[in-house]
């Protein structure tokens, strides 16, 4: 654990975090932004797994394997959006929500 | 000392996090979010955890954002700006997150956690030795499962990123 630094204030530091996230992806039009701001909402979950593990469960390491899962599946998602992206960009010349009528060809 | 590294980082994070998702450019607001990543991988080695950090800047760092990066060139003008949401959804959409920090942030503050004082280091080798050990509380089955999973997603990518061209479409 962080000497001196209590788990209220690493918690507090990725809500902030987290609703950054929310706020990106509500206000953005934009796929890749989109996915920006879904990195960062996913990001201050896995360190919230970490921080819990080590400050109220430090004998086991559960935390640390779920939050190796969640870094492979958020690759994996990336990897896949942006192949969406790119595709997509390929049939409408376009990235804005709005022009994202048909994924469907 | 370690308080000061963990303020400096957070503040770090918070303003590179503010202006990664309100920033007009699209390259610049990959490279913030680079910054962010890097400031969490700074949190992983101050709480003692030396290789989620390392996973943190291998895979993050030096995977998605480079992938980022490439698709924001393959598709975008460097100097083009992005449309900006109205200033009326901004507002509605700040007032609601700020409501919901506000309740997340009353409810951690009013559960009392029993915070067990501890300086424990964890060993890479024990961390390996959970994720392949077939016993009780072993992890072997998810890490394949895992494994798996990525290794689809990556045939699923480059299927999907083949495609077909817009003149094929109209045929």
């Amino acid at each position: 654990m962080i000497l001196g630094v209590s788990i209220y204030e690493i918690l507090t530091l990725t809500s902030i975090l987290f609703f950054i996230g929310v706020y990106g992806f509500i206000t953005r039009t934009n796929l890749i932004s989109m996915l920006i701001s879904v990195e960062l909402i996913l990001n201050s979950s896995v360190v919230n797994f970490v921080v819990i593990n080590k400050y109220l469960f430090p004998e086991v390491l559960q935390g640390v394997f779920f939050s190796v899962f969640i870094i492979a599946v958020a690759a994996a998602e990336t990897a896949l959006a942006i192949a969406i992206i790119i595709n997509l960009y390929r049939l409408i010349s376009s990235v804005e929500v709005k022009d994202t009528e048909v994924m469907k060809y | 000392m370690e308080k000061i590294l963990f303020y400096i980082l957070a503040i770090i994070m918070i303003v590179f996090a503010i202006a990664s998702v309100s920033s007009r450019k699209m390259l610049r607001s990959v490279v913030y979010l680079l910054f962010v990543l890097i400031g969490m991988a700074g949190i992983y080695f101050l709480i003692d955890y030396n290789f989620l950090a390392a996973i943190q800047l291998t895979v993050y760092a030096g995977g998605i954002i480079v992938l980022m990066i490439f698709s924001v060139l393959l598709i975008h003008h460097i100097e083009m700006e992005l449309e900006v949401a109205k200033t009326i959804k901004k507002l509605i959409t700040a007032i609601a997150c700020l409501a919901g920090l506000g309740i997340f942030l009353a409810t951690i503050y009013s559960h009392p956690f029993n915070v067990i004082e501890n300086s424990n280091s964890t060993t890479i080798s024990e961390i390996g030795k959970g994720f392949l050990s077939y016993e009780a509380g072993g992890f072997i089955l998810p890490f394949e499962v895992i494994s798996v999973l990525l290794l689809a997603a990556m045939i699923g990518a480059i299927v999907i990123a083949k495609g077909t061209k817009k003149s094929e479409v109209k045929k």
